[in-house]
Order: structure tokens, then sequence, then C-alpha cells
């Protein structure tokens, strides 16, 4: 029994424990069993919350055994939180030392939204040092191995969240998305993450990388779980000044409205500069696939370009670096987090706990946007970047007045060996070559698992324009319904089974 | 560190000198056998990112931000923040109720 309540989607949760044929507590101790058991070998948690987990989904059950509605569709479903969100019962640390023990004074509005809507928080999952990495190596509390294949990564940065959903340690994650840190672990790990538009879920209480490109969301096994999530998270937020104050698009309807299977009249850009040469045969196969499924539904496939997109990672690694030189100034071993003493002034205990504290990723960074923000330097490097970053903009305007969304395959690659990029920082980068652009525009994306490639997982990306999230919604719906009829179930049922589990 | 406009797309060698002043204005006591490592690997990254040059975009206005937003102000009025003792929680050192740092100013000051 408390086996199969881990196989089940956080649709199929709730329902259940909301018509009270299982309890919310039930299902919180199956996962956390669950957890027990195999997250020995995965390591997606930084934190498990055991206490806290069950007396919040007894609260559920009261609530439930009183006759109150729950508090929302997803009340009582298991959660893995990102550990960039902080949290006032649980030590946050974005993977770093620098934060080893920290306990925020104040919760995230999305862990506060997640605690009002009755979700229970399982615990806070790894992830690259201050969310920058592609494969969770960069986490200076261990590397979070890939349920389809424990020698190699989960993606990054959030590769504990997603590892989590693919190990069935929890239906439901959140993550966030710089650059690909939802959207390539959703690939790696055969899981649906999504990427909001900017300012679409409140970053009030996550921890900075770059701020004009950070952006929480959902990830889950299925579109629907996704959707029923992020109208949870998502939403206007004053305690975030770039928090967009608008309606959430309506993307639970949305994604069941795709499930009926039918795509007719709409239009799916095929981005002519994201695909072919650098992407693995195998990605590009399930992607060829990817596509004629479209077709199939009824969608019109038409081929768009967007030729500054190959300038995308170039602006990227100057932006984001930039910004992270800054944002990261914050820690100076004054007020919270690591002090070194080690020397007689500010300054020195400052230097000395920041060597001593971040890893070499997080140092290469605030090096590197130290650099491109120099007197000299500014105008050819982040003033030029912010210039493409315009560029970016545009070509998407222009490719979403021929399409309603556009595809591409989400990375370049499946999973790889855990070591095989970690001292060879332009290749890991290579990971977010598809993702990148739709951080820069600050429109919205996500990844659909689209079959595999030699046994393991790739990703399709449905990217949407700004607010556009309802219609990519129903396409990734609509695709993950026909593709699973054809495969003969979801891709997630093909994990192998680990050491520890018995599922 | 030399204030040469950089040649876009063209040289980006950086020296070893440089990324140590680097480290210095980002306080990172960074050790000498990470200068070794961090010249070669930032070289290689400049490099590649200096691709940005390539694209003529002279007349291109520079975005900061992708969702144009301006003078986001809350209203001004009270309300609740972190207690003193929140706020000290966490600090690695404090004294009467105050965070507790290192001298900030030389002696000669």
């Amino acid at each position: 029994m408390s086996a199969e309540l881990t196989r089940l989607t956080a649709a199929e949760l709730a329902e259940k424990i909301h018509t009270r044929e299982v309890s919310a507590v039930e299902v919180a101790q199956a996962h956390l069993d669950r957890v027990a058991a195999v997250d020995g070998e995965v390591h997606a948690f930084l934190h498990v919350a055991t206490d806290a987990a069950l007396a919040s989904a007894a609260m559920v059950d009261e609530g439930l055994a009183a006759g109150t509605a729950p508090a929302s569709p997803l009340a009582g479903v298991p959660l893995a939180l990102k550990d960039v969100f902080t949290t006032l019962d649980m030590p946050t640390t974005a993977g770093s030392k620098i934060l080893e023990g920290w306990r925020p004074p104040y919760d995230a509005t999305v862990t506060s939204r997640l605690r009002s809507a009755g979700i229970t928080i399982l615990g806070k999952t790894n992830m690259d040092e201050f969310a920058m990495g592609s494969s969770t190596e960069y986490s200076a509390y261990g590397v979070t191995r890939n349920p389809w294949d424990t020698s190699r990564v989960p993606g990054g940065s959030g590769g504990g969240s997603a590892a989590a959903l693919a190990s069935f340690q929890a239906p439901l994650a959140i993550g966030t998305d710089t650059g690909g840190s939802i959207r390539q672990p959703a690939a790696f790990t055969g899981t649906v993450g999504v990427k909001p538009t900017y300012g679409g879920v409140s970053r009030y209480g996550l921890i900075a990388c770059a701020s004009s490109l950070d952006q929480g969301g959902p990830c889950a096994r299925t579109v629907l779980d996704a959707a029923l999530l992020h109208e949870v998270i998502g939403g206007y937020d004053p305690l975030d000044s770039t928090s967009i104050d608008e309606r959430v698009p309506s993307v639970v309807e949305a994604a069941r409205l795709g499930t009926s299977g039918d795509l007719s009249g709409l239009r799916v850009g095929v981005v002519r500069e994201l695909g072919g040469e650098g992407y693995q045969a195998g990605v590009r196969a399930s992607y060829e696939e990817a596509l004629r499924q479209l077709e199939k539904l009824g969608a019109e496939l038409v081929e768009v370009s967007c030729p500054h997109f190959e300038y995308g990672l170039a602006a990227y690694y100057l932006i984001l670096p930039s910004e992270v030189s800054s944002n990261l100034a914050r820690f100076d071993a004054m007020r919270y987090g690591l002090r070194v003493d080690k020397g007689a002034s500010a300054e020195e205990v400052m230097a000395a706990t920041r060597e001593a504290g971040f890893g070499p990723e997080v140092k290469r960074r605030i090096m590197l946007g130290t650099y491109a923000l120099s007197s000299g330097y500014y105008d050819a490097y982040y003033g030029q970047a912010q210039k493409v970053r315009t560029l970016i903009s545009r070509d998407f305007a222009a490719a979403f007045g021929q399409a309603d969304v556009l595809v591409s395959p989400a990375t370049p690659t499946t999973a790889f060996p855990i070591g095989d990029k970690v001292d060879d920082p332009l290749a890991m980068y290579l990971n977010d070559l598809a993702t990148i652009p739709t951080n820069l525009a600050g429109t919205a994306a996500l990844s659909v698992p689209s079959g595999l490639a030699d046994g393991l997982p790739v990703g399709l990306q449905v990217m949407a324009p700004a607010l556009g999230e309802a219609v990519m919604y129903r396409v990734a719906a609509a695709y993950e319904a026909a593709r699973q009829a054809e495969d003969g179930g979801p891709l997630i049922n093909r994990v192998p089974s680990l050491p520890g589990g018995v599922a | 560190m030399s204030a040469d406009p950089v040649t876009p797309g063209g040289d980006t060698g950086i020296t070893r000198d440089e990324v140590a002043h680097l480290a210095r204005l980002s306080r990172l006591a960074v050790t000498d056998a990470e200068l070794d490592v961090f010249a070669g690997q930032l070289e290689v990254i400049l490099s590649a990112v200096s691709r940005v040059g390539e694209v003529a975009a002279d007349d291109i206005p520079p975005t900061s931000h992708a969702v144009p937003l301006q003078n986001v102000f809350r209203p001004d009025e009270l309300r609740p923040g972190l207690t003193q003792e929140q706020a000290l929680a966490c600090a690695p050192a404090a004294e009467d109720g105050r965070f507790r740092v290192p001298q900030i100013l030389g002696e000669e000051a």
C-alpha cells in the first residue's frame, strides 16, 4: 500500500486524501519511508523535515475530518522544496558552505503559499551552490545521483528536486530556473519542469543568483500536476517589486483541455537554430519523433528563425556573473552565515570567509562578473550583452508572430557521467544552450519527457510568450498524452528500481 | 587593471596578475594554486563570451530587465519587521544587541 502511494500522481493523491480514502499522514509517511529507503543512494535531500511534515499532514486530516473544504486542490500532497527558498523551520543553505546551518528568520513567499495550500513539505533538496551549475556537482554537500543511472548526474542546478521526483520520493517539487535549472534536470530525469514567465512566481525569500533571470517554478511527474502546483505558487506578491500584478494564467484548465488531444488550428514554431548540429543523435531522433506526434495531433508546424539565439550563451555568461558578483557581496561574514576569523581587519575576515565558504564555480563567476563590470570592459562585455538580450527578445517577438508556441530539444545531450564536465566550465555551460534564451527574454518554457535515447530520458522544450503559459501547458499535456498512448504508459514507469526501493 | 578597451571578439588574454586583482576586488583570498587554475579557465570562458562583440548592435537599446517596470513602490506604512533578537539570531558574533564585527578602520586612520 505504502509503496503504491508513492507511485501515484499528485492529482490522484489529492483525490484520495480529499475523499478520505487515505489520510494525508499515511501519504506523508509513505513518502518519508521511501526517502529513508532510497535517498542514501540518490542524495536528493539535504534536510528531511519528518516531524514538521507529519504535523502539517495531520492538520490537513483534522480539517477534512471536521468537514472543512481542503485549503487547495493539493492539500495533503507531499513536496520537495529546493534549498534556495527560505524556511523558518528548516535550515536553508543554497548548497553552500557559507550558509551551513543557517536558520532564516522568515519564510519565502513560495514557502508560505505552499503552507497555506496545505501542501506537506518533506524537506529541502540538493542543488548546485547558489544555483550555479548544470549537474548538482557544484553543491557543497555532495552530488545527487540520477535515478535512471546512478553513475550519472541528474542535471542542475535543481538536480535534487528532479531526482526526488524520478525516484518517487515526492510527487511534487519546487525548482528555480535562471538559465535552465528547472528544465534541464527535468529533461535529464524524465520529469516535467516549468519555468514561468519572469515575475510570475514571487522571488521574495528566493536566495538570489541573478535577479533579472531567476524564476521559481513547479516540477512534477505529469503536466497536470505541474499546472496544479503552478496555480498554488503563482501570482502577484507585493513583497517582490518585479512581481507581475496580473491573474495567474489558467494553466490547470489548459492542461485538462490538452489531454483531449486536439491541437488543430495551433501553430507550433520549430526553431531552426535549436537542434541539429551540436545535439546528440538520440536527442535529435526523439525530437523529430515529437514533431511528428505534434503534427498528428493537428498542430501546424512552422519553421521559425531566431538568428540571435546563438549569442544567447555568451550574453548570459556575462549578464549572470555580473549580477552574481553584486548579489553575493552580501555574504560578508558580518550578519549571518560563516565567519572565518583569520586576519585582524573586517576586510581580511571577509576575504578569508568567502575563500573558505564559496566553491570554485561561485568564485569563477564572481570574478568573471567583476571583470565584465570593470571600467574599460563594461561596454564591450556587459553593455554589449544587454544589447544582445534585446535582440533575443526581438527574435522571440517575431517568432511568436508566426507561431503560438515554439519547440526545441530541452538539452543538447542526455544525462552525462558524474565527473565528466566538472573541471571544464565551458563544457558545463553548453548544457543550457537551448534554455537560456527564454530566461534572457523573461518568457515562459517547460520541458516534458519525449522518450529515451540509449536508455536515458530526453526532454521536449515548449516555449510561450510572456504570460502565455496556458497554451504551453495545453500543448505539453496533449503531447504527453499522445506519447504515452503510443508508448504504452508514462516514461517514468521505465525508471529502473533502486537498491533500497521495493518499487 | 588595465583600462585598455577590449577588441570585440579579439584577444582576451587574462594574466595571473589580473586574476589576483579580480580576486582582491571580489574579497576572495584565493590561493596561488587556485590562481593558476582560474587564470586558465577564465581565459577560456572570456574568449567564448566575447562573441557578443560580433553582433552589430550600435543602435540597439540595452535590456537590463525583461519586464519593463518602473517606480514600483509600496505604501508608506508601518509594518512589522524582524525583532532585534531575530536579526541577531544567526550572527557570527553579537554583543549588547548589536552585530560584533572585526576592526573596520586601519590603525593609522
